[in-house]
């Protein structure tokens, strides 16, 4: 241990410039003790007996006076560089001035007096006191988050009804609003066709299908997953229901979700009957009869309600663009494939495995699912299909502990191999969806797959189907046309819709079943 | 208005994703930078949200952040404490922060209690001194229960002499010790002979000086001071050099003509003239005022009172009453003077944290360039830090005003809701104790009031305002 003492005559700095030289010298390496000090009797005395000076070699109260204490080379080093810190003019660059973002919405909304909506993704826990937060403070919100208690929904849409306000979720991930993309949602043409959604794909299938058909959609508004179960009652559909109907802007309203709980329908069906504009109601697998009773438009799909919303708008009668092409099965005789029978579709919007189920099990039978509707049925192991099998990989069970597949393909990658390599698949189904918030490319980072799938099959004497559809629009960020192009490349067949894709599988297993 | 006849400018909270492809749609959005309020409780995060806004707290606030800025401190005089600040009798003495018993008391403080046991002739040894305050014969008291303010131990015992602030709006009165300089003090737990005898010269012939002065003077209004010396590069905090020059230049007339001797009055110049932080109890005292005529205001998240005892950090809101919200109290980690290190330091002590409460001190570091360094920054992060605590305070104090920000007034009436919601802790200048008793000031720095006090302080406000 050295130590050393330097006097800088008749130099002045405050003791405060004088500190915070001693505590960056003291924090140098192999410095154990440093002191920038003036040289005033008192301070002489402090370093006496901090043991830092031996001599104070006639320094006076205007003498500036370095002692370091530490390893011999480290604070020659220190020492020199401390006095040629004294001489440098200090430095202007900081960041001092810059404005402080906003760290609370209240923060937030002082900035921008003019913001009106809240998007709300933060962790479920605390998604409830936030969507309150923007609630009081009177703007509408979008809440993505999920795993709000039950409860808190309730008080978060009771306060946003009694203060005229729109509550969009929890459990909302798509919504367009005044042309705006909120959460996950496509790039559509502004219209007369307002939508309300209780799933997000739906609504994303709904408008990218109408944007494809030339119609265009003035609002979309989304409710979130649980809105229409009996306890919440439908609070946000209602609401988006009246806000439609006193929009003017809105010709035509469509109504999205999976059938509600009965007494919400009714009332749902009744504040739509007098929206004063015509509703085309899409409870997707909900019985017809009860809606055309009240002078509404049931649709049995998504596409369905697509098509009708633009024939109500544009007047004109909306023109599938496609229909359907002769399916061809297999070449009779071919031995590696006579055990080929059955549809795999792997899903990553709910809603289209949803909907999927329902055509499927409408016309082929042992269609199992990991959530299972209409006349499918509980498949047991979900790493394991068996006979016609449509998996939601958005699954809770599927995404514990993983991103979700439409940001994170992997899974739905490895299951497609699984499923090529089965010589009991026929028909491989598949969904891609565009739009903010969905992979950047999610037809290069299936295409690969689609043709080692393709060809492991034809390798082991199969030919193997593999049908799906993209949804999503020309706008998008990622390009309708080009993300076709490139799916088609890899030999997907391809549908405009999920439904028409659905189809397609059905009669690929039909006529493989007549066969 | 429907949001459908709105033009959407959309705040985000969560996935940056998110605002980032609204823009790029071309819509308008805000990034929130979010973390989990109040520290992630999410408990007091959900009382939290059910305040904010709220009408009845709006309002609480709105009457609470006026009578501050209503209040007018003025000088009024210099007393014997037992005289006039109330509830001070018999052997009882005032102290720094939140309550506290003797034993948990940390060593400057139990220092600065056996040298005011001394003062006051209870004890003429140390070790009787120590034996009196453990047998429980002596009283101990928070200085803000009494009107009262002390900077560091804080320690106020029934001899000492007290600065009289009255404030004519609320017709209340608000008392300060007087700051006996630097080096062995009091207040920094030095109990010696020294120490004694400065005590005793201060209650004679200081006190009788200022007295005779006062008398001649008149009261002297402090707001003005206060604003001139913001404009002089004070934050009448840790800086009061220019504070105290203005003081003496009032006081310089007055005790000339007064009848006090030329002896006494050449010692009390030099006194006063010699301690760059006179005014510092002085203005505690102003700021103690101003805060106390916001109490009491039913509702009001409007903070009162910040103070430390050297062990537990303490805040009071204007809405619950005489209430302490109260944590550990901070170790600084500030600058150091040659020889000494966090190691030595004791605690966050002292109730001076009311200037930054009164919108003074660590707020208004914008009006004191030459003190920045203490945070390690510039004149630049001064100005941040005073715009920071624009985020968190009601309003601002147009009677304190800064150059450096084109004279706007400093931020003041710190609202815990803001706190809390915003995690801008509330940014104080401090000086640094030594954590053995006598040793004195061993540095200085910024601390920041813990989020803790500010969670438990909203909650039980909460707890007063029955869901609507």
């Amino acid at each position: 241990m050295a130590s050393l003492a330097k006097i800088v005559r008749n130099f002045y700095r405050d003791s405060v410039t004088l500190m915070h030289l001693s505590a960056r010298l003291s924090a140098l390496p192999g410095v154990s003790q440093a002191s920038a000090v003036m040289a005033s009797e008192r301070n002489l005395a402090l370093l006496r007996e901090a043991g830092l000076l031996a001599s104070d070699a006639g320094a006076g109260p205007n003498d500036l006076l370095l002692a370091l204490a530490g390893d011999e080379a480290a604070i020659a080093a220190a020492l020199a560089a401390a006095e040629q810190g004294l001489y440098e003019a200090p430095s202007t660059e900081n960041g001092g001035r810059q404005q402080q973002p906003p760290r609370s919405l209240e923060m937030g909304l002082e900035e921008t007096p003019g913001a009106n909506l809240a998007l709300i993704s933060t962790p479920g826990d605390y998604a409830t006191a936030e969507a309150m937060k923007a609630l009081r403070l009177g703007l509408h919100v979008m809440l993505f988050s999920d795993n709000v208690p039950v409860a808190d929904e309730i008080a978060l849409k009771r306060y946003a009804a009694a203060h005229a306000l729109m509550m969009m979720g929890p459990d909302c991930g798509t919504a367009i609003i005044g042309g705006v993309p909120l959460g996950f949602a496509n790039v559509v043409r502004r219209g007369g066709i307002g939508l309300v959604g209780a799933s997000g794909t739906g609504l994303q299938q709904v408008s990218s299908l109408i944007d494809r058909l030339g119609g265009g959609i003035s609002q979309a508004v989304g409710t979130g997953g649980h809105d229409l179960s009996a306890e919440i009652g439908g609070m946000t559909m209602r609401q988006g229901v009246a806000a439609l109907a006193a929009d003017t802007a809105t010709r035509v309203i469509v109504l999205i979700s999976k059938p509600p709980a009965p007494p919400v329908a009714a009332q749902i069906l009744e504040e739509a009957r007098q929206a004063g504009k015509p509703v085309i109601v899409t409870f997707i697998g909900a019985d017809p009869g009860p809606i055309a009773a009240l002078g509404l438009t049931p649709a049995k799909t998504l596409e369905d309600a697509a098509v009708a919303a633009v024939a109500l708008e544009t007047g004109r009668r909306g023109e599938r663009s496609h229909s359907l092409p002769e399916e061809r099965p297999r070449p009779a005789g071919e031995e590696g494939s006579r055990r080929q029978r059955y549809v795999r579709g792997l899903y990553s919007g709910g809603t289209f495995c949803y909907e999927a189920s329902l055509l499927l099990g409408e016309s082929l039978p042992d269609v199992f699912s990991n959530t299972p509707v209409g006349n499918a049925l509980k498949l047991d192991n979900v790493w394991q299909s068996h006979a016609h099998t449509l998996l939601d990989l958005g699954d809770d069970v599927f995404t514990r502990g993983r991103p979700h597949p439409m940001i994170d393909p992997r899974l739905r990658l490895e299951r497609l191999a699984a499923e090529a390599g089965d010589p009991e698949t026929a028909v491989i189904l598949l969904d891609i969806v565009l739009g903010y918030g969905a992979h950047p490319d999610p037809a290069g980072a299936i295409a690969p797959a689609i043709e080692a799938a393709i060809a492991a099959a034809r390798a082991s004497g199969r030919q193997l189907a593999v049908v799906g559809f993209v949804c999503g629009t020309a706008a998008d960020p990622q390009n309708l046309e080009q993300q076709e192009a490139r799916l088609t490349a890899a030999g997907m067949k391809l549908a405009q819709s999920n439904a028409e894709a659905a189809r397609r599988a059905v009669r690929i297993a039909t006529a493989l079943r007549g066969a | 208005m429907p949001l459908f006849d709105q033009e959407l400018t959309v705040l985000n909270v969560g996935l940056s994703a998110f605002a980032d492809a609204i823009r790029l749609a071309g819509g308008k959005a805000v990034e929130i930078e979010w973390s989990p309020p109040a520290g992630g409780d999410r408990s007091a995060g959900l009382t939290l949200a059910r305040l904010v806004n709220d009408p009845r707290v709006e309002a609480a606030n709105r009457a609470a952040f006026a009578a501050y800025l209503a209040a007018e401190p003025v000088l009024e005089g210099i007393g014997r404490a037992a005289e006039v600040i109330p509830g001070l009798r018999g052997r009882t003495i005032l102290h720094a922060g939140p309550p506290i018993a003797w034993q948990k008391m940390c060593g400057p403080m139990q220092g600065a209690v056996i040298g005011a046991i001394l003062f006051e002739g209870w004890a003429s040894r140390e070790n009787a001194a120590r034996a009196l305050a453990e047998r429980g014969e002596v009283l101990f008291s928070p200085c803000h229960h009494h009107g009262a303010v002390g900077p560091m131990a804080g320690v106020i015992s029934p001899s000492m002499p007290v600065w009289i602030v009255r404030d004519p709006a609320s017709g209340r009165r608000s008392f300060c010790n007087l700051n006996e300089g630097l080096g062995k003090v009091l207040r920094f737990g030095a109990n010696g002979t020294e120490v004694i005898e400065r005590l005793a010269w201060m209650a004679t012939t200081l006190k009788t000086v200022l007295e005779a002065t006062l008398g001649e003077a008149g009261p002297i209004a402090l707001k003005p001071l206060m604003a001139q010396a913001l404009h002089m590069g004070d934050e009448v905090h840790n800086r009061n050099t220019a504070a105290t020059s203005l003081l003496l230049r009032r006081l310089l007339p007055p005790m000339l003509r007064s009848r006090a001797s030329r002896d006494d009055i050449a010692a009390a110049i030099a006194f006063i003239a010699g301690n760059d932080h006179f005014f510092l109890n002085l203005s505690m005292a102003a700021c103690k005022a101003m805060l106390d005529a916001a109490r009491d205001v039913a509702g009001s998240s409007m903070v009162v009172a910040m103070a430390r005892n050297g062990v537990e950090f303490g805040i009071q809101l204007s809405g619950t009453g005489d209430c302490w919200f109260m944590t550990a109290s901070p170790v600084v980690d500030g600058l150091y003077f040659p020889g000494y290190s966090i190691a030595d330091a004791a605690p966050d002590l002292g109730d001076s944290a009311i200037t930054e409460t009164a919108g003074l001190g660590g707020f208004a570091m914008a009006a004191a360039p030459a003190i920045v360094k203490f945070v390690g920054g510039t004149p630049d992060d001064a100005i941040a830090n005073t715009r920071a605590m624009g985020h968190v305070t009601l309003g601002s104090n147009g009677g304190f005003t800064l150059p450096a920000m084109n004279f706007a007034g400093t931020p003041a009436g710190i609202d815990a809701r803001r706190v809390l919601d915003s995690g801008l802790l509330p940014v104080i200048n401090t000086g640094i104790a030594h954590r053995q008793a006598g040793i004195g000031q061993i540095g200085a720095g910024i601390t920041h009031a813990p989020l803790a006090c500010f969670t438990q302080a909203v909650t039980a406000l909460a707890a007063t305002l029955p869901d609507e």
